[in-house]
């Protein structure tokens, strides 16, 4: 069993609070970074660590945070994204519900390490149960000296807070986070400047996933170097993936990253397999954002090799026959399952959570949608399928932020992938109300798959 | 477009003006228009909507522009801008829940509730809507009942059904 980093006490009981936390080892990051290392030094720890960004970009860490700018007098800010709401994808709930105390030592080393004094972890609205354990969880860290001014008697001062959101799927960007942290509309900015130049409030910033945060614990605890061994190539460390749909366990499990997707899939260990003996038809690697995989796809590389659970594998054969990491939000679908339906579902999701600046995708979005509602009800035509793929292409790349690609990529990968799933439901308009086009030949050996639409 | 539902002027309470300046604490000096958000939910919670009178108070109290509380409130799904039951099922409707049955739950819902979404049933106790991906994806179905937002997971049909019992005897 591969070594846990971050869920290595998930089940203790107790591991909420800070007493048994701290008699796992918890805070031991922050003793060492604050009394015995400079900032610099922090950094370069994490650095070396090759920890990339666990919120979907993968941008390696240690880089981002060589980038914030530091001008004299001038405040610096960390700000957590814990604004989890990229379908599929649930770990960061699950790491702040049971170990809120890695996040906020992780928010101790890393504002350290960045020289901020005034730290706010931006949770989404809805989760409010974690922002009351989070907020518990500040008040004893900061009852045992290690919050507030002069920490551990280094000098250092640092105020934690927790800010709510307001349900919007557009604050996880970091830039539309920033605009609602300051009270206004989730609308991104026009990058430059980037957010560690002129972030929250004018000054510079850094934005974190709740996960990379976490991540520095292990990382200063056992020095960078360690956690570099672990995992695949440029994929170093551990990842926590949210698994979810047709599963006979779904939930968060914490792999090294190069775990083979299929051991992953079918191992006891991890999901355990398909849920009620049936059989895999598609996944979605990385939250629903990313490429859809037929079966055959997700085992394999498209030269046969098995397919590995990294930020290189996961993409490897480019959106023609990959996907990508992501958000680590597996989500698997089943023989009985309809690709169309889900890209359907998705659709509305990206239309319905569009902040509407940019016209391509406020627009764009909502035609998706509605076209790809016709189709799943029996209204399609066959020339609705390659319009789809047109107004997908118009979105892609033309917006202010990422949101736009993420609305047009599941639409495309869908059609490139199971084309004659959608073709069906056009010649089928009856039928496909109440039969599903089954699993065909999507988990058939790769010559099966090649790609047919060159998009 | 924008529609609010005029309502009675409304008085904050002195706790919760209490909780406004806590919230207002957290941020630099000249930025208290970062506490909007926390404020509006604080006063969701203790109202259970946002009338226009409330938004105007709140914009009263950060000396802000009324305009800038409206566009907030309603650029974000949860602030409610009518009124709703005392409890709001907000059932996740998004991908993964619904590959595990979400739609089903929620013709039920609408079955055993006997309202359309986003109407009150008529005794003021329930709502529900439909709400996008609340991030417990391997849990699903699940639906969520502010203001505190208790998380309810694993659903199917009977759960629900004991749920709103319990509910209806509270």
């Amino acid at each position: 069993m591969a070594r846990k980093l971050l869920l290595e006490h998930i089940n203790v009981p107790g591991i909420n609070t800070f007493d048994v936390y701290r008699q796992k080892g918890g805070y031991r990051a922050v003793e060492k970074a604050l009394k015995t290392l400079t900032p610099d030094e922090v950094v370069e720890e994490v650095k070396k660590s090759g920890l990339r960004g666990r919120g979907g970009a993968g941008f390696p860490t240690g880089m981002k945070w060589s980038f914030l700018a530091k001008p004299e007098g001038v405040a610096r800010y960390l700000v957590c994204n814990a604004d989890e709401s990229e379908p599929g994808t649930f770990k960061d709930r699950y790491l702040m519900t049971h170990i809120p105390h890695a996040l906020i030592e992780g928010m101790i080393v890393s504002s350290f390490a960045l020289g901020a004094n005034t730290s706010y972890i931006y949770v989404r609205g809805e989760m409010m149960p974690q922002i009351r354990i989070l907020e518990k969880a500040i008040a004893e860290a900061k009852n045992a000296g290690f919050l507030g001014k002069n920490i551990l008697g280094t000098g250092y001062d640092l105020e934690l807070y927790v800010q709510p959101g307001g349900g919007a799927y557009i604050c996880g960007e970091e830039t539309a986070l920033l605009e609602s942290l300051e009270g206004k509309r989730g609308n991104p900015r026009i990058k430059p400047p980037f957010p560690a130049i002129a972030g929250l409030y004018g000054c510079p910033t850094v934005v974190n996933n709740v996960e990379s945060i976490a991540a520095t614990v292990p990382i200063i605890n056992d020095g960078g170097d360690e956690y570099a061994k672990i995992g695949i190539g440029r994929s170093t460390g551990t990842k926590l993936i949210s698994a979810s749909g047709n599963l006979v366990r779904p939930g968060v499990y914490e792999i090294d990253l190069g775990l083979p997707v299929e051991e992953f899939i079918y191992s006891d260990e991890y999901c355990g397999g398909i849920a009620n003996g049936k059989r895999l038809k598609a996944t979605v690697a990385g939250g629903s954002s990313v490429p859809i995989l037929p079966a055959n796809l997700t085992l394999k590389l498209a030269n046969g090799e098995p397919r590995l659970m990294s930020y290189e594998s996961l993409s490897d054969g480019g959106f023609a026959t990959g996907s990508m990491m992501g958000s680590g939000g597996f989500i698997a679908f089943d023989e009985d399952q309809c690709i169309v339906r889900n890209t359907w579902n998705f659709s509305r999701f990206y239309h319905h959570e569009s902040c509407g600046q940019c016209s391509p995708c406020r627009e764009g979005t909502g035609w998706m949608e509605k076209v790809l509602h016709r189709i799943e009800y029996g209204h399609g035509k066959m020339s609705d399928i390659d319009l789809l793929v047109d107004v997908s292409k118009k979105i892609e790349g033309n917006t202010i932020c990422p949101l736009g690609d993420a609305a047009a990529w599941p639409v495309a990968s869908a059609i490139r992938h199971f084309r004659d799933e959608f073709e069906w439901h056009v010649k089928e308009p009856i039928k496909c109300l109440d039969t599903n086009y089954g699993l065909a030949n999507y988990a058939q050996p790769i010559a099966k798959a090649e790609v047919t639409t060159g998009n | 477009m924008l529609k609010v539902e005029q309502q009675q002027p409304v008085e904050f309470s002195s706790a919760l003006k209490e909780k406004f300046d806590e919230i207002i604490s957290r941020y630099p000096k000249g930025k208290h228009k970062s506490a909007l958000l926390p404020m509006l939910h604080e006063v969701q919670a203790e109202l259970g909507w946002l009338s226009s009178d409330a938004m105007d108070k709140v914009a009263a109290y950060l000396d802000i522009q009324n305009i800038e509380v409206y566009e907030v409130a309603s650029f974000y799904s949860m602030y409610f801008l009518k009124p709703q039951g005392k409890y709001v099922l907000e059932v996740c409707r998004t991908g993964p829940c619904c590959l595990v049955g979400a739609e089903k739950l929620m013709n039920h819902i609408e079955q055993n509730l006997g309202v359309k979404e986003g109407e009150v049933t008529a005794d003021g106790l329930f709502s529900w809507r439909g709400v996008e991906c609340l991030a417990a994806c391997g849990y699903g179905p699940v639906l969520q009942i502010g203001p505190e937002y208790t998380f309810y997971e694993n659903l199917n049909e009977q759960k629900v059904d004991e749920l709103i019992q319990d509910l209806r005897k509270k």
